[in-house]
């Protein structure tokens, strides 16, 4: 019902808040700004930890497209980001002088079609079925990898990163995060235009009751496909320019577990229900992460972003954005 | 390639013996997920902790690691009844299995595995026994013991369980618990206290089941996701909630993932449960024995 709904009140909405537009050339500034002061504080590892905390924000709001919007449990993310890392290790073998903004296209392209596959096989069926997947999913593709001598095989593939960044000059560790954050504002900018367009009432309608959604005339299969697809797309290109970004690259770190868990947890801490939850989550936690690897180590710190993850979906479910919500309208 | 007979008939037996071990490593979730609908994918984890507890009651205390599993019974049942309480509290309750439910229990499996790592390290460790090596000689075949072991073992527990699920009240209100609730409740049964036994069961197979892993290999803290997948792919393609159908699942998927083995190489082996899972869950969700 409120997907025919939404259909009318699609423009009422656009007009209530910012519009689309507006609010890209919003996010286009305040990305500027976040690079000019990372920028002015001046030393490599601020850009290296920065790129680190837009990388989580890319693929929170990722995950959440799928996961907070219409309820489906994504656990595959190292899939879906190994996927984008590796296709620009291919891209790299073969065509090195591509730039960077097209690697990240074909790996995304490459992970939607993973996310278009096993969604189409298994989102017919209840969606604990399409989780259960996805975790699979992240096992095999990982054995594929190492079975790929191509691309490096369980030895892993070393990736020579450029010295100076193209267009901006400087290091090439700030050209990979000026991309980063250009991909963050892209994504973003989806994300909030889904959530007021009559996909984003039909994603809503999905998560909150699917046979009711159905009966309703709500293309639940299509749209659920929709979202695996542009959730996978991102994913994969959050991944894309991380062999630039170690320089090496072997399947223990590509598919590391605690991308998997920042990316479901980072959501799920800052608040699922819009795109502000996941910048949130991504700058506490990964701020907390970059500050506790620090000063104890980098193993207490998946730890304590576990316990977090636990805590919050206990205590509290809506996040911190709701929380924060719930706390503003009481002082009112 | 050449494919002897000899080695064909090794790797289906040494399958078959394989498939023994995954069933007592499946159980937990077939009682979780296939009786109760909890997705508890935080399993393989326990599952690891029920390994490094045989492994330290084999190192510290030098006893028998199935032996010091099954002094660790107990412990295992009131952690499964703990999960169980905030579970339902938390989520099933409040109508939240999906989302949360199911983040509740990938945060458990990382904290368990990251914990294990902080306390053992990263290496592969082992136990002694009698039965680490050597063969039982049948005639013409030879079993090794580090596979006949487990294979009993896993065979006992889906034998005793089965027992109790039919035989008993308890085990027949569990087999009852996710079809009718109400009715459970009118033959004087408190469905949330039969969950909480259930669940609290499954827990305890972890134990069992860890000290079955450490026997027939070496482990480490993260191989437990290994078999998030592969005891998955058994439980829907057992059909859930059907021990008969699991054992069925459980020694198909050992066969096929050990001829993969002897014929493509071990490192192809985690690829076929998901191959399995996922033909299953196209052509036949159900599972072959499901209703």
């Amino acid at each position: 019902m409120a997907y025919l709904a939404a259909k009318g009140a699609d423009k009422q909405a656009a007009v209530a808040g910012l519009g689309n537009v507006a609010f890209i050339l919003v996010l286009c500034v305040a990305a500027a700004a976040i690079f000019g002061a990372t920028r002015w504080i001046g030393n490599s590892y601020a850009f290296f930890a920065a790129y680190v905390v837009v990388q989580y924000i890319v693929l929170g709001t990722a995950w959440n497209i799928l996961g907070g919007y219409t309820g489906y449990v994504n656990f595959g993310i190292t899939a879906f980001f190994a996927i984008g890392a590796y296709s620009s290790v291919v891209l790299y073998k073969l065509t090195p002088w591509l730039p960077l903004p097209v690697m990240i296209a074909v790996g995304g392209a490459a992970a939607a079609l993973v996310g278009l596959g096993t969604g189409y096989l298994t989102l017919r069926l209840r969606g604990v079925f399409f989780s259960i997947a996805t975790l699979a999913l992240a096992v095999v593709v990982q054995t594929l990898i190492t079975n790929w001598d191509f691309v490096g095989g369980a030895r892993g593939a070393y990736v020579l990163r450029p010295k100076l960044a193209p267009l901006i000059g400087g290091e090439y560790i700030q050209y990979l995060y000026l991309v980063m954050l250009g991909l963050c504002v892209v994504v973003l900018a989806t994300a909030r235009a889904i959530e007021r367009s009559a996909l984003g009432y039909g994603f809503a309608a999905i998560r909150d009751d699917e046979a009711a959604a159905e009966a309703a005339g709500v293309p639940t299969l299509r749209l659920k496909l929709i979202a695996t697809t542009l959730s996978g797309a991102f994913m994969g290109m959050a991944g894309a320019p991380l062999p630039y970004y170690v320089a090496y690259l072997d399947p223990a770190s590509g598919f590391s577990l605690n991308y998997a868990v920042n990316a479901i947890a980072m959501p799920l801490i800052g608040g699922t229900a819009n795109w502000v939850g996941p910048i949130v989550g991504a700058v506490v936690v990964g701020g907390l992460q970059q500050y506790v690897s620090v000063t104890i180590s980098s193993a207490v710190n998946v730890l304590i972003t576990g316990l977090l993850l636990v805590l919050f979906v206990i205590l509290a479910p809506q996040g911190i954005v709701g929380v924060a919500q719930k706390w503003l309208r009481r002082r009112r | 390639m050449d494919v002897s007979l000899g080695l064909l008939t090794n790797a289906v037996i040494s399958g078959l013996l394989l498939g023994g071990f995954y069933a007592a490593v499946s159980i937990g979730v077939a009682i979780s997920f296939g009786m109760l609908d909890i997705v508890n994918i935080a399993h393989p984890a326990f599952i690891l902790l029920g390994s490094y507890v045989a492994f330290i009651g084999n190192s510290v205390f030098g006893i028998d690691p199935i032996l010091a599993a099954v002094i660790a019974l107990p412990a295992f049942y009131l952690l499964g009844m703990a999960a169980y309480q905030v579970y339902y509290v938390a989520f099933e309750r409040r109508d939240d299995q999906s989302l949360r439910g199911l983040s509740f229990f990938f945060g458990i499996l990382f904290i368990v595995e990251v914990g294990l790592i902080l306390i053992f390290g990263v290496d592969y460790t082992s136990v002694q026994a009698w039965y680490g090596g050597g063969n039982l000689s049948l005639g013409f075949i030879e079993l090794p013991w580090r596979l006949l072991v487990p294979f009993l073992l896993g065979m006992a527990m889906v034998a005793g369980l089965q027992v109790f699920l039919s035989r008993t009240f308890i085990g027949r209100a569990i087999q009852a618990v996710a079809q009718d609730q109400q009715a459970l409740r009118l033959m004087a049964a408190n469905p949330t206290r039969i969950k909480r036994i259930a669940f609290g069961l499954s827990f305890a197979t972890a134990a069992l089941a860890g000290a079955a892993m450490i026997i027939i290999q070496p482990v480490e803290p993260s191989i437990g996701r290994e078999y998030i997948g592969r005891i998955f792919a058994i439980c829907v393609l057992g059909g859930l909630g059907s021990f008969p159908g699991m054992v069925i699942a459980a020694v198909t998927l050992g066969i096929v993932e050990s001829l993969t083995s002897t014929f493509f190489g071990p490192s192809w082996a985690p690829a076929v449960a998901f191959g399995v899972l996922l033909l299953t869950l196209a052509v036949r969700p159900s599972g072959i024995l499901g209703r």
